[in-house]
């Protein structure tokens, strides 16, 4: 119990506004303003995590995105949120938090007992054990273990009540960051007219202006920002998000998440988060910079933090993060933490100054307090249980406290330019990367430059509003300069990247990597950067290394006796911050992951029993379900309709394609391996078209509607693929030839009628259309119209019976179906589903998709003599190819079961020898037959028929005895067809 | 040092301060009787073959960077042998056997975790696929076996198997003996293992050029100098079509196209299997350290970027939280890429040359993590042989022009699309 | 990525689907098999610069030809396929 609320100060809460939250089960009262982490310190809560594998305590580091170790779950219920930075976390009424990765609590948590054996779970322990006992063994029984220990925090598995939502934003200038240099480049780019969108992380801009104590241009640094945010939010063309983190940088596109209501209990009808795509013509990174830790013994303790959050959590939230803190630095910046913490009234025990010579400037900060200074010292080792107690120097000097606030000096926030293409660059005098020459495009100001004075970091931000603002054509003066205090700036420190001693000292506080883990590594081998990260884990865990990258690859450098930039740089992946894969997905998900396509007679087919079944995104009726019938009954019952009388069914989905121009017909000849420049107007013909390397790729009917107009139908599957097939061949090798290609399968509704029956049902209701054999024949086309609706009829076969196929204007279809329907009604018209449609081209040996699998051919397929030899065409130049042609390979045969047991689609045709030699592709229940058929690609099919084999399916241990036949079961002549 | 829990507990009493190199930091020689280019997991594995079941010990893996530093350390690391075409079956099953007993036989612990892989149906007619395919492995001597809805919800938890979804799930198959394995420990691994068996592994050494002897390829030219063998092996998959050039070689049936891969934070045990969704292309497993490992289709353009872009993550994210509603509140915390040879069939190439005294590894698609031993394992006897051993006598480099191609998917020659 | 369709202006990427390489001649139908096969099973895959057929998909479907670069993913520019740049 060491923190607490100061009795005055904090800019960033309001004290007449108390507020009520339950962390771990306990209750807890903090302020309007607060985050979860200052909260829980004003309440003197000192654990509020456990580590990844030694689950040793720890507490809070930072005030920031960068927190390695405050990890905490956020809500409960459908809502728990695992591994929430408690800085990150605005507090509100009522919030609820807990502890993670810790049993039976976060005070006393048994796995700690990892901790005792440290030396034992060094880096890549795990490479090195586990291997022993019978297969199965890590599988089984040390994996899980494993598992169980890793891992952090817990997943709800109920489904994320929130939505999401995404947006695009397109803009002249794009400021990252809304700190001191972030608002100056807004206000000045803006100035100019320019669009500025500027986004910054926190919950409202001003960066570090908000843990300021001092004043810009007669304003406190807070208010200040707080009027530049709300001067840039009135201007109409500038966008303003606070909340927003620009996470990533993809080929000129920013994506960036703003958290629109994860600051209150639940988002009510707002959308929990929004993902946002920035496409600015200019940009301006200013994303400041992460202050770096140094590496010590017992620097994981809690009580230890980074200077500057120290500072913060008293000048923002009015909390004292200790009673006796020690300060530990490499530089002059951290003394503004000492100023800052003396000046609340928090003791300041010792400033701790690892270079020898400090300036005069710090001296006398120190001076003020009274605490003692000591110089060219270091702290190499700390002393308490849960909480900080006391440190120790190196040379032997305790001293007692429970803070500690330690700065190395700071690491730029690089991640944007990075992964712009832009090569950090080291500096030696800032023991840091700094940007590098930066992509087109962009502009650095402030921090992420290196560090500065605050007036400075104001100018060149302003200067890089105008400089991008100018490149994208607005003029500007140059703007007034914005004065601030400019004391104790962060000098170069002296580069320490470690204080020697005994007991752990870590490097990544989450993944309990630790220096001697990076030199057991650089031991091994493993000197890359990147070999180092893979080992040890370094960086990796969810804070992704913001504070320890550098530090350990500084130490690795140091045991390899290189320089740090030889030791290289570690590539920065998106996202710089952890996104929600809620926001990522947006609103396209779940029912709304793909669009459903319905038919015009959709309607119709629920009103009548249809089971459904999904054709890629078409819905299409199965069958028709009548009372008490199994889905066999039903297609059995709508087949036998249709052999017997008349059925009719929806064919819609089936791809559809105008060909229009006048080189349509020869256009065509080209793509069908069968002729179509002589085909006649008001003529249908078959076709089948080959990929470019021989393979069939699709097949369907083509209608020569005009001289110079043609409907094309394609299967449903393939009705995109084959689209995109003839666009881009005539678009790349026929650009002279004179055609337009228009996808018209949602223009047109289709219905088959087919059945003997069918010329009665259509002859008296549809005008215009002379139905006699002579007029309109087999693959005859005609139009008329049906209660006045223009209707086109082809008489079209895939049931093999007599059948014409009726197509109209989409929005006709229901009212034509209907007509259909009620004139059958006499003749006994039965609709019918995609299984009975199934059954009857079964029973007809004409082939679909589980035929036309991209690996058969004409000649598989039984086709070769339908192809033409009298034309070249798509396909034609490479179908026959040896292997293509090879007459053992699987072709088309029929099969029938001996056994009278249905043959399972997915079933392999073996011999005696147990050996698969073809397999099944569509099966069905024979109505005409009465008997289990199927089609199957069988090797040297077609010289195989009468042998018997077993349509083997060892999924289910199964075998059905099979003979080999005719695909052509049922009038193998087509006499019925035309009738 | 045999790694074993006694030799870790006797390093933990010494400060650790006694652990060897994993590989030694080893100097180019002049000349060896073999090269392998490419410190990835095939081209390591290659060179631990040929040493142990060859007997060329006196060989070197060069690599331009650091071993393990391509498609090895950035895939989403499944182990499967769930084809359908047999060539790849039992070329793959072959590796799954490799896996079985890797750990073991490598002393390593590659943490091969045969936690199972589903795919899930959502139409009748892909559970008929997916039957084809499973009946195909069981003929095959492979493990597969169908699942109800029923099992699937109950392996599965928070998987939305309601009939609200878009796509409703009716079932899956599963390969109980498949998995997931910590990638990177699998290239340690091997380099550690051909490295004690007089491996020499060279780092930091790029290939810049081909030494000739009239047709002949007799060496490499590389950043660390002239080195010279009578036999040159290349497995550098991602950047084959680079490589091959310098040999003269303009053109081959290979495209390098980028998949991305994504890994969420870390979460307590959540789903311990691989699952698959059927009605797009996402995989997820999760990771012995609790992240959850997503991967999908291949941004669908030729790139050697190794990043990916945001249609692809959307849309993996966006199948992701359909299928699971419950990830929606995760969070992902890395996503990157890695760039594959993409061949005109989706199946590799193992083969010997196509100019005398080189042999050529590709064409790996996104499928190459799990092929590694059987990869290395093949290659090796290619090399040593002069000829393919019968497992990878279908992965020639000629089956294209004479249509011999292994096309699962059934696209043809569009590498995008594999 | 923005593509320059010459039809809709600069579009995003989300709204192309990529065709395949450009640089490759194409044979006549009737060209021997060796054509083809070169044709259709071999590619330079450049790292760089390159030329690639790619469909406008979600607007006006055009098929063009882009010169982009492969490692960095600039565009240098498109123009319809079948015509002259």
């Amino acid at each position: 119990m060491s923190g607490y609320r100061l009795d005055q100060g904090g800019t960033g809460i309001d004290r007449s506004r108390p507020l009520r939250f339950t962390f771990d089960g306990r209750r807890f009262d903090g302020y309007e303003g607060d985050t979860l982490a200052s909260a829980l310190m004003a309440e003197g809560v000192d654990v509020l995590a456990r580590s990844f594998k030694y689950h040793r305590p720890r507490g809070i580091v930072s005030a920031g995105s960068e927190e390695p170790s405050a990890l905490v779950t956020l809500r409960d219920g459908a809502r728990s949120e695992p591994n929430a930075k408690a800085p990150m976390i605005p507090l509100w009424d009522g919030l609820v938090a807990s502890g993670q990765n810790a049993w039976p609590s976060l005070r006393f948590d048994a796995m700690a007992v990892n901790g005792l054996a440290g030396p034992l779970f060094g880096a890549g322990f795990y490479y090195k054990t586990f291997m022993g006992g019978p297969r199965g063994t890590w599988t089984k029984f040390f994996e899980p273990i494993i598992r169980r220990a890793a891992g952090m925090g817990k997943a709800s598995l109920a489904p994320d009540p929130d939505r999401y939502e995404t947006a695009h934003l397109h803009c002249d200038v794009l400021v990252i960051g809304a700190g001191p240099a972030g608002l100056a480049a807004a206000r000045a780019a803006a100035g100019t007219g320019a669009r500025v969108v500027i986004a910054d992380e926190g919950e409202r801009f001003g960066g570090h202006l908000l843990s300021d104590a001092g004043e810009i241009e007669g304003q406190p640094s807070a208010a200040f920002a707080a009027a530049a945010q709300a001067d840039l939010a009135a201007l109409p063309w500038v966008t303003a998000l606070p909340r927003t983190t620009v996470y990533g940088h993809y080929d000129g596109q920013f994506a960036a998440v703003e958290r629109v209501a994860d600051h209150v209990a639940a988002p009510g009808r707002a959308p929990r988060q929004r993902h946002w795509l920035i496409r600015p013509l200019q940009i301006v990174l200013a994303a400041g910079a992460t202050e770096r830790p140094i590496v010590f013994p017992g620097n994981d303790r809690p009580g230890v933090m980074l200077a500057e959050a120290a500072r913060t959590y008293a000048t923002r939230w009015g909390v004292a993060p200790g009673r006796r803190v020690v300060v530990f630095t490499t530089h002059d910046g951290a003394y503004r933490t000492v100023r800052d913490l003396h000046a609340a009234g928090v003791g300041i025990a010792a400033v701790i100054d690892a270079r020898p010579q400090v300036s005069a400037e710090a001296c006398a900060v120190v001076a003020a307090t009274g605490a003692r200074h000591k110089t060219g010292a270091t702290v190499c080792a700390t002393r308490g249980r849960s909480r900080l107690t006391g440190i120790t120097l190196t040379g032997g000097l305790r001293i007692d406290c429970d803070t500690l606030a330690v700065s190395g000096g700071w690491m730029p926030n690089l991640h944007l330019t990075s992964q712009g293409g832009g090569k950090p660059v080291w500096s030696e005098d800032q023991a840091s990367f700094l940007p590098g020459t930066l992509p087109d495009r962009w502009q650095i100001a402030g921090s992420v430059g290196g560090l500065g004075a605050l007036t400075e970091t104001f100018a060149q931000g302003a200067e890089a509003g105008i400089r991008a603002a100018a490149a994208c054509d607005f003029d500007a003066a140059p703007a007034e300069p914005t004065l601030a205090r400019d004391d104790l700036v962060p000098t170069d420190p002296l580069p320490l990247w470690r204080v020697p001693g005994k007991g752990k000292a870590f490097v990544d506080l989450q993944h309990d990597v630790t220096a001697d883990d990076v030199m057991l590594a650089q031991r091994e081998g493993f000197e890359a950067v990147e070999h180092l990260k893979r080992y040890t884990t370094l960086g990796m865990a969810a804070d992704q290394g913001k504070t320890s990258n550098l530090n350990g690859l500084a130490l690795m450098a140091e045991a390899r006796g290189i320089p740090v930039p030889q030791a290289g740089t570690t590539r920065y992946r998106p996202p710089y911050t952890p996104v929600a894969l809620g926001a990522l997905a947006g609103a396209e998900t779940g029912a709304h992951l793909a669009p459903v396509r319905r038919t015009p007679m959709h309607d119709w087919h629920a009103a009548h029993g249809a089971l459904w079944v999904a054709a890629g995104q078409w819905m299409r009726p199965r069958a028709y379900l009548r009372d008490g019938e199994t889905i066999r009954d039903a297609y059995i019952r709508e087949a036998r309709a249709v052999r017997a009388g008349v059925g009719i069914v929806d064919v819609s989905p089936l791809g559809k394609i105008e060909v229009a121009g006048p080189d349509a017909a020869e256009f065509l000849n080209r793509v069908y391996v069968n002729g179509f420049a002589r085909l006649p107007v008001g003529r249908a013909r078959y076709g089948i078209m080959l990929r470019e390397d021989g393979i069939v790729l699709d097949d369907g009917t083509t209608w020569r509607l005009e001289e110079h107009r043609f409907l094309m139908t394609t299967t449903t599957a393939n009705a995109g693929r084959v689209l995109t097939h003839l666009e881009v061949l005539l678009a790349t090798a026929w650009p002279d030839l004179r055609v337009r290609l228009t996808s018209v399968t949602e223009q047109w509704a289709g219905m088959a009628v087919a059945g003997p029956k069918s010329r009665d049902v259509l002859a008296g209701l549809i005008a215009d259309v002379d139905f006699a054999t002579h007029t309109l024949p087999f693959m005859g086309i005609a139009r008329g119209t049906l209660g006045g609706v223009p209707v086109t009829v082809a008489r079209l076969s895939f049931s093999g019976e007599l059948a014409y196929e009726v197509f109209c204007g989409a929005h006709h279809g229901a009212g034509v179906w209907a007509a259909i329907m009620a004139a059958g009604e006499a003749h006994g018209i039965v609709p019918y589903g995609t299984e009975a449609l199934g059954a009857l081209r079964i029973e007809k040996g004409h082939i679909s998709g589980a035929e036309l699998d991209g690996r058969t051919t004409v000649h598989d397929l039984g086709f070769a003599g339908f192809a033409s030899t009298k034309k070249a065409y798509v396909g034609s130049a490479m179908m026959h190819r040896p292997a293509l042609t090879d007459g053992a390979r699987p072709r088309l045969v029929g099969l029938r079961s001996r056994s009278g047991a249905p043959i399972r689609p997915g079933a392999h045709l073996v011999g005696s020898d147990g050996r698969p030699q073809g397999h099944v592709t569509s099966t069905t229940f024979s109505p005409e037959l009465d008997a289990e058929i199927a089609l199957a690609l069988l090797r040297n099919g077609p010289d195989r028929m009468g042998e018997h084999l077993d349509a083997a399916y060892p999924l289910k241990d199964e075998s059905v005895p099979v003979e080999v036949v005719s695909p052509h079961f049922v009038d193998p002549e087509g006499d019925r067809l035309r009738a | 040092m045999r790694h074993s829990v006694f030799s870790l507990v006797a390093n933990a009493l010494t400060g650790n301060a006694r652990w060897p190199r994993q590989w030694r930091a080893a100097t180019p020689k002049p000349a060896y009787d073999a090269i392998v280019v490419g410190g990835g997991g095939h081209g390591l594995t290659t060179a631990y073959y040929l040493a142990k079941e060859h007997g060329l010990t006196n060989i070197a893996v060069v690599e331009k960077g650091w071993i393990g530093g391509g498609n090895v350390g950035r895939n989403t690391t499944i182990i499967r042998s769930n084809y359908m075409l047999p060539e790849n079956s039992r070329f793959y099953e072959l590796g799954m056997k490799l896996w079985e007993e890797m750990s073991q036989e490598l002393n390593y612990n590659v943490m091969f975790s045969q936690r199972g892989v589903i795919n899930l149906a959502h139409t009748s007619a892909q559970m008929d696929a997916f039957a084809r395919r499973g009946n195909a492995m069981r003929l095959e001597g492979i493990d597969a076996e169908l699942m109800t809805r029923e099992e699937v919800a109950a392996r599965l938890p928070g998987l939305d198997v309601s009939d609200r979804a878009r796509f409703p799930i009716v079932g899956g198959m599963i390969q109980p003996r498949a998995g997931t394995a910590r990638h990177d420990a699998v290239a340690w691994g091997y380099a550690r293992a051909a490295d004690k068996l007089g491996v020499d592994i060279l780092e930091n050494c790029g290939v810049t050029g081909f030494i000739r002897d009239g047709d002949r390829i007799v060496g490499v030219e590389t950043t660390r100098g002239a080195i010279r063998a009578p036999k040159v092996g290349v497995a550098v998959a991602g950047h084959t079509s680079e490589l091959m050039r310098l040999a003269g070689l303009d053109r081959l049936p290979i495209e390098s196209h980028v998949l991305q891969a994504f890994v969420s934070e870390p979460l307590k045990p959540l789903i311990d299997t691989v699952v698959t969704f059927g009605a797009g292309h996402l995989y997820i497993s999760q990771s012995d350290k609790g992240g959850l490992v997503f991967g999908g289709d291949i941004d669908g353009y030729n790139s050697y970027a190794q990043r990916g872009n945001m249609p692809v993550i959307r849309h993996v994210a966006a199948e992701a939280v359909s299928m699971f509603p419950n990830l929606a509140r995760l969070r992902l915390l890395r996503h990157w890429g890695g760039v594959m040879d993409m061949s005109m069939d989706g199946s590799p190439i193992i083969d010997v040359g196509p100019v005398p005294g080189l042999y050529l590894n590709a064409g790996w698609c996104y499928g190459g993590f799990k092929a590694t031993p059987a990869s290395g394992f093949c290659f090796a006897h290619t090399i040593a042989r002069d000829e393919p051993h019968a497992l990878n006598a279908a992965f020639r480099l000629d089956r294209f022009a004479a249509g011999r191609t292994l096309d699962e998917k059934g696209i043809g020659p569009s590498p995008q699309l594999h | 990525m923005l593509i320059p369709c010459p039809h809709c202006g600069l579009r995003d990427l989300a709204e192309f689907t990529y065709v395949g390489d450009a640089t490759r001649n194409r044979p006549i139908l009737d060209a021997p098999e060796g054509d083809w096969a070169d044709y259709l099973y071999l590619r330079t895959n450049p790292m760089g610069r390159h030329a690639e057929h790619w469909q406008h998909t979600a607007g006006c479907r055009s098929v063009l030809t882009v010169r982009r670069d492969t490692v960095t993913h600039e565009i240098f520019g498109a123009t319809m396929a079948g015509t002259q740049a």
